[in-house]
């Protein structure tokens, strides 16, 4: 390897790195752009059955119609709106939670150290899917109550690993320095510990939103998400699962757009967690 | 060792005593009436009065508890609401499906994941190691129960060779038929956990393949082979057990959508059926069984864990995460 070669490596590197976040931004883009239009534009009113059951992609319908004559484009303009709020929403619920327990977990010692950390570790192994179904039973079937539950799960996953992160950041001498100069422990937190472990939580967050989604997908599809005539794209291919083979489109499309979204996100977790982390930035380039 | 292993077995049941409590208060915070489940619409308030009576839930919270535990010390877990069927041998029963159905995708995930992860950071700047990256990375980004119905669409209704869902009613007593049914439940699931355990493994790999200790072997003669199967191999391993526990759990429970894609009656289907009708004693059952089952994964990591790696036998908990 030669000196220019050691000069060159990291700005290819870095261009690679740019060229993942580029990606991720624009397929989430896509979907968003989707979902703001759906705001204030839709191509059909979303109980308009006037389509004919199972029409073909085409005659003034841009993918067909699904089983009751709703043009599928709609619906899936409709869903991505859904699916981008279902991950915003648990996202910040559990983001407020997480960072709460998770900083004050990390200041626990001892003992009660040991139980906080392996009470995070049972409510990660208890699936997402299951305390939603808990908590749609409690209240009823809703995108609100979805994402309450969603974000309830993953609170506990930013919490632990806030927990760790904190606990990381809480060893080093600034802290110390911080502490024997007599700022407070609430002035530390804000000024010295959050700021430290920021670029890790964003990637974390950014990862969350994408299971959050896929999570809300799998609620709708086993019928306990947004209720009709909200069209979840959970809901929208447990509706066609029946018609796969007749009407492909409508079990294949938002199936598509799905992992459009997922994989546009995690993308975009990759791409910030290189930017915004010099440790890993070094040894992944 | 010894004093370790005592320990940690105090702590799992420490544990499971606390997860007990929690599980039996926040189900009773739950709103909504398990008597309602029992009387039709419409029912008179003596008529709710005596559901409440006959399934006990017209008694104090902490007598209902210790009722509870008084069952589950004789080995009991109660008696559903609904079926009024004793839950225990209906859980034993579930357990038969999901347990093979578990374990068997987790092997199959295994096996995909390890050498795939191994060769997408080993070969990481050729075009199939960042082809193999790429796949995982589309993998995870793939609803579960979307890949089932693709799976469903082409291997049962084009091709016809497996059967699209269900269970024979007569279980194991005809093998072959059960495991006909559960092959495609196994490749869904196996290859939604394979896509992620592929990324864990791939950045142990990496952290193992950049190590000091990996150069050092090879420096003083040790073969690439030999060097990793030494060392690389049972450093990799550590993290990714923590990560291999907590995955095989959450699957146990997790396999729900899978099964109602597949119409299999599993843990999963019935603590979904069970909180639909808010019956209590289903509920409590699936899910200390299933708590039980999470705690016991957990020991087996984190022994498993420090038997690999001695720089762990100090601490309690946590194994190198």
């Amino acid at each position: 390897m030669t000196y220019t070669d050691v000069l060159r490596k990291p700005a290819e590197a870095r261009r690679r790195r740019s060229a993942t976040l580029l990606a991720g931004c624009t397929l989430t883009a896509l979907i968003a752009l989707l979902a703001v239009v759906s705001l204030v534009w839709l191509p059909y009113d979303a109980d308009d059955t006037s389509g004919g059951r199972l029409a073909g992609p085409g005659d003034g319908h841009l993918l067909g119609t699904d089983k009751l004559g709703r043009d599928l484009f709609t619906q899936l303009m409709t869903g991505s709106r859904i699916a981008v709020e279902a991950g915003l929403g648990s996202v910040t619920i559990a983001a407020l939670i997480g960072v709460t327990l998770g900083v004050l977990a990390a200041f626990a010692q001892g003992w009660l150290d040991d139980t906080l950390a392996a009470f995070l570790d049972i409510l990660i192994a208890f699936p997402t899917l299951l305390l939603a179904m808990l908590v749609v039973a409690a209240r009823s079937a809703t995108l609100g109550s979805a994402v309450l539950a969603i974000g309830l799960a993953q609170s506990a996953v930013v919490a632990r690993l806030v927990r760790i992160l904190v606990k990381r950041v809480l060893a080093q001498d600034y802290v110390t320095a911080a502490r024997t100069s007599g700022t407070s422990w609430p002035r530390t937190v804000v000024g010295h510990v959050l700021p430290n472990i920021w670029p890790t939580l964003v990637v974390n967050l950014a990862l969350q939103f994408g299971l959050a989604v896929l999570a809300e997908a799998g609620l709708s599809y086993l019928g306990l998400g947004a209720p009709p005539p909200n069209a979840s794209w959970g809901r929208m291919l447990q509706e066609a699962q029946a018609t796969f083979t007749t009407a492909p489109a409508g079990a294949l499309a938002p199936g598509i757009l799905l992992v459009v979204l997922v994989v546009g996100v995690n993308l975009v977790a990759d791409g910030l967690r290189d930017t915004l982390d010099p440790a890993t930035r070094r040894r992944r380039s | 060792m010894g004093r370790y292993l005592l320990r940690r077995f105090v702590f799992l049941l420490v544990s499971l005593a606390l997860a007990s409590v929690v599980l039996f208060v926040l189900l009773r915070l739950l709103p909504g009436d398990p008597a309602n489940a029992l009387t039709s619409v419409g029912a008179s308030p003596e008529q709710i009065a005596a559901a409440r009576h006959s399934i006990g839930s017209d008694r104090p919270l902490p007598e209902q508890f210790t009722h509870w535990l008084g069952q589950l010390a004789s080995g009991d877990l109660g008696t559903s609401f609904v079926s009024s069927l004793p839950v225990g041998p209906e859980v034993a029963a579930r357990l038969n499906v999901t347990v093979p159905l578990t374990l068997a995708a987790f092997v199959l995930a295994v096996v995909i994941a390890v050498p795939v992860g191994f060769v997408a950071a080993y070969k990481r700047h050729t075009w199939y190691g960042a082809l193999l990256s790429g796949i995982s990375q589309l993998g995870i980004a793939v609803p579960v129960f979307w890949l089932g119905m693709i799976l469903v669409a082409v291997f049962a209704l084009n091709a016809g060779w497996l059967p699209s869902g269900g269970f024979p009613l007569d279980g194991w007593s005809a093998p072959a038929d059960a495991v006909r049914s559960l092959v495609l439940p196994v490749v869904t699931i196996a290859l939604v956990m394979s896509a992620s355990l592929i990324r864990y493994v791939r950045s142990a790999a990496l952290d193992v393949l950049g190590s000091d200790y990996l150069r050092t072997a090879r420096a003083l003669g040790a073969s690439f082979p030999r060097a990793m199967w030494r060392h690389g191999l049972r450093n990799a391993s550590v993290p990714v057990i923590s990560v291999l526990g907590i995955e095989l759990a959450s699957t146990l429970l997790g396999a729900v959508v899978v099964e109602s894609v597949y119409a299999l009656p599993g843990l999963g289907s019935l603590l979904a059926t069970g909180i639909a009708q808010h019956d209590y004693p289903v509920i409590q059952g699936v899910l200390f069984v299933s708590t039980l089952a999470v705690l016991g994964i957990g020991f087996a990591a984190d022994l498993a864990q420090r038997i690999i790696d001695p720089r762990l036998r100090g601490r309690l908990s946590g194994g190198a995460r």
